[in-house]
């Protein structure tokens, strides 16, 4: 019942990517690309997918984490962390020089696994690549290069 | 570069779609609907026992173009502009760096961003500033 969920609320999500047009690379470019805005190439469609996404979850987050608990777990799992470390400079800038190379972010390189071929397939391939490189760094106990804060 | 049409009606219902998506996994499971995180806990090791729902969730975002095509009868299909050999480097800096940051656009950018998270409005300032300047570079510098 709780996976048969998971998948629904995965499929949404999904859809959501791929009505929105987040799931097609060229359209993220193409909203990257501000230095095209004279020219009339610049597509400001993604604000609108933030814009609609970031409303409706503050509205329904608001009515949700009123309740005492999930509907399936004992308590809410909510990131606790509010320090500005370097992680959370470094990895976000990391991720958007990825970001704005291909025009993929996890959640679309997922919707492409079926409907991308090959290329979109080494994305994922080196996506993991990337995500288990990360994890194993930040398991070491000698990763002094930040102080390692709890994973969401 | 591949030209693409301005779809604001469009953008915005799939946005709303993508928080609904949030909501309801927050309302079930009281989790944050961060792809990254769900995605790179797929691999091991384990902290939890939420894999099979992990699973799930995944496997739903995976099918939805299909599920769409069914819906419409044309399967959506991504336009990928970047080579082989830019789409690994790629893949590797979105996959370390989702991690790295504990986030990515839609854990940061969407949910993060809803709860007014200090962590997160950084996180998302500083991907797209570095995004801008990567689509900057590579279209218009070098």
């Amino acid at each position: 019942m709780l996976i048969l969920l998971h998948f629904a609320i995965g499929l949404v999500l999904g859809l959501g990517l791929v009505i929105a047009g987040m799931a097609d690379p060229a359209k993220v470019l193409n909203f990257l690309d501000l230095a095209a805005i004279p020219a009339g190439g610049w597509d400001p469609s993604l604000a609108f997918v933030l814009a609609g996404a970031v409303a409706v979850t503050a509205l329904g987050y608001r009515l949700v984490l009123r309740r005492p608990r999930p509907l399936f777990d004992t308590r809410f799992h909510l990131p606790t962390a509010t320090d500005l470390d370097t992680r959370i400079l470094l990895g976000p800038a990391i991720f958007g020089i990825g970001w704005g190379l291909a025009g993929f972010c996890p959640g679309p390189a997922l919707t492409a696994l079926t409907t991308g071929g090959a290329p979109a397939w080494l994305f994922l391939a080196a996506m993991f690549a990337g995500m288990a490189g990360a994890r194993w760094l930040a398991a070491r106990p000698a990763a002094s290069l930040a102080p390692v804060s709890p994973g969401r | 570069m591949i030209a693409t049409a301005f779809t604001p009606a469009a953008s915005l219902l799939g946005g709303a779609l993508i928080g609904a998506a949030a909501v309801a996994l927050m309302a079930a499971t009281g989790r944050i609907a961060g792809i990254s995180g769900i995605a790179a806990r797929l691999l091991p090791p384990y902290a939890d026992a939420g894999l099979g729902g992990r699973l799930a969730f995944v496997l739903g975002i995976v099918l939805a173009p299909l599920v769409a095509g069914l819906v419409t009868g044309t399967v959506p299909v991504p336009r990928i502009e970047a080579s082989l050999p830019l789409l690994a480097l790629a893949g590797l800096l979105v996959g370390f760096g989702a991690v790295w940051g504990n986030g990515c656009t839609s854990g940061h950018g969407v949910c993060g961003l809803a709860r007014l998270s200090r962590r997160s409005l950084v996180a998302t300032a500083v991907f797209m500033a570095t995004a801008f300047a990567t689509v900057l570079a590579t279209r218009h510098l070098l």
